[in-house]
């Protein structure tokens, strides 16, 4: 079997197509790249989604934070501490439970039938928890770059007769974003990170669709042999890290484009900072 | 309810967090040496030392720390085994990675076959907590290293001047300075750390997560418990130790933090100084 027939079998395996049956003896390298390279295709999902919505939800919330009035505050300040102050991995469990424990025929809502069960299902139900989970983490990060947007810029901004919401959308907003990027970039690199642990969690990989590393524990398992899938495993994420981390750079040039080039907030990878 | 809550699955819940506690008190000091001599490495003046501390430390960057806890927890267990086989039978002809089997001789299992359960379990539970050290390890590496280039260039050159050695200045200026620079890092990975206990379950360590869902669901492999699926509220009462785990940490390290940034010349210690603290 060659290596093209290989990937044309598994390359959309972790999907539902192709191939149904996982290889069971003779593995080749060709099909431990095929089938990890296949499950990429769930983190790539899960973290673009989950960084997506989570940046707008994260944007509600550190304002939320700032805000006087405590009724805003306090939730915002809540929904921080739960999710940044628990370990993913029982919110994965938690939520999983959950979302079990709703009735399975569906929920009657002015007659019309809600369906619960696709929300046990890894692709909605840990997209959920992770969107709230990254929204937590970037609010805060989003919190503290607002606390430091310099005095003088909004104080420039009034002097120029902007308040109210012109003040928020053309000096506050942005300068929180520039101030925040490159924190918030290592915290999309963790979501990404994060996204291997779905399936190790609560929830279920559904006929053997499963992400890169639900792939490679499958193959460490079968061969007794860690050395080849789990590097693989590694290559691929180096490669998902340096794509975003590039990604996350045009950004970052874009929102420090009015700066002097010296001035301009660099972008490194600082594991020890986040999370 | 009483009688419930101390049945003797329960007695081993509550063992279990002590198991969890077992591996922070383990892991952290292991985790700060190994992350203070790959520090040490990276900053070595032998090219070989630098190039394996830079490569510690870049470890853990990139790769999720999940990949690690998999790879190591098989990887080192087949790794003692072979090494076990080398040299408890030197005469043994058979190919050790033999198609899909891993085989050693009988005599170097790790642990024997023949052993107790618990002498299993506590082995298992020393990968686990070696697994978590290296992985930790090269985090604390990063945090210390950061620590030690950001002590002040002049306050070694001083030193220097003054005709102490590089062990001396080593040993007496830069590592009592550099801790203020690294206690907001190395809290910061308490707090990581402290977070992946869980993932103690995946290594196969019999933790609180695994209890829980044990004395949670209906029925285990083995019985049917009288009550419905009470998994939720287990783990909600994990979350909730957790919660409550994080938020006393956190305010263990802000005193930690006040108390070491008095009198530094730092920004913390400035404004502590204008409050008059």
């Amino acid at each position: 079997m060659s290596c093209w027939q290989t990937i044309g079998d598994y390359a959309f395996r972790s999907l539902g197509y192709g191939e149904r049956l996982l290889p069971r003896t003779d593995f080749t390298l060709c099909q431990q790249f095929t089938l990890i390279g296949s499950g990429l295709i769930w983190n790539i999902y899960f973290g673009l989604v989950a960084l997506v919505f989570g940046f707008v939800l994260a944007n509600a919330i550190a304002f939320a934070r700032a805000s006087h009035s405590p009724w805003a505050r306090k939730p915002a300040e809540w929904f921080i501490f739960v999710f940044r102050g628990s370990p993913l991995f029982i919110q994965f469990f938690l939520a999983y439970e959950a979302l079990q424990m709703l009735p399975r025929a569906g929920i009657d809502v002015f007659g019309i039938t809600v369906e619960t069960a696709w929300t046990t299902r890894a692709w909605a139900g840990a997209l959920f928890v992770l969107f709230l989970n990254t929204a937590a983490y970037s609010a805060e990060i989003f919190h503290g770059a607002l606390r430091s947007i310099p005095k003088g810029d909004l104080e420039a901004a009034e002097a120029y007769g902007l308040t109210g919401f012109a003040k928020f959308r053309r000096i506050q907003w942005p300068t929180m974003l520039r101030l925040a990027w490159p924190a918030y970039t290592n915290e999309a690199i963790f979501l990404f990170h994060s996204t291997t642990l779905v399936f190790f969690s609560g929830f279920p990989a559904f006929q053997q669709r499963g992400d890169a590393l639900y792939y490679a524990s499958y193959f460490a398992d079968k061969t007794f042999n860690p050395f080849i899938p789990y590097p693989i495993v590694a290559g691929y994420f180096i490669l998902l890290t340096l794509i975003l981390i590039w990604g996350m750079g045009t950004v970052n040039k874009r929102l420090n484009r009015h700066l002097p080039s010296n001035m301009a907030g660099k972008i490194r990878l600082r594991p020890q900072v986040i999370r | 309810m009483s009688c419930y809550l101390t049945s003797g699955k329960h007695l081993n819940l509550y063992w279990a967090f002590g198991t969890v506690l077992l591996l922070l008190a383990v892991t952290a000091p292991v985790a700060m040496t190994f992350g203070f001599l790959g520090a040490m490495a990276a900053r070595s003046q032998h090219l070989v030392l630098r190039l394996i501390g830079k490569g510690y430390t870049a470890m853990v960057r990139g790769v999720p720390d999940i990949v690690f806890f998999l790879f190591f927890v098989i990887a080192l267990d087949q790794g003692i085994e072979y090494l076990n086989h080398l040299i408890r039978c030197p005469d043994w002809t058979d190919p050790v990675r033999n198609g899909l089997e891993f085989r050693v001789c009988p005599e170097a299992k790790v642990p024997l076959g023949a052993s107790e359960q618990w002498v299993h379990q506590f082995y298992g539970f020393m990968l686990a907590v070696l697994t978590f050290s290296l992985v930790f390890g090269a985090f604390a590496a990063n945090v210390l290293y950061g620590a030690m280039q950001a002590v002040p260039r002049a306050q070694l050159e001083t030193a220097e001047a003054y005709g102490l050695t590089q062990r001396q200045v080593f040993r007496r200026i830069l590592v009592p300075q550099m801790w203020v620079y690294a206690l907001p890092g190395l809290s910061n990975l308490w707090m990581i750390l402290i977070k992946a206990t869980p993932l103690l379950f995946l290594l196969g360590v019999q933790d609180i997560v695994y209890w829980a869902r044990e004395l949670g669901g209906a029925k285990t492999q083995a019985f049917d418990y009288p009550h419905p699926d009470w998994r939720l509220y287990y783990f909600l009462f994990l979350l909730v130790f957790y919660l409550a785990f994080t938020r006393l940490s956190e305010i263990v390290l802000n005193r930690v933090s006040a108390r070491l940034s008095r009198g530094q010349a730092t920004a913390a210690g400035e404004a502590m100084r204008k409050a008059g603290i």
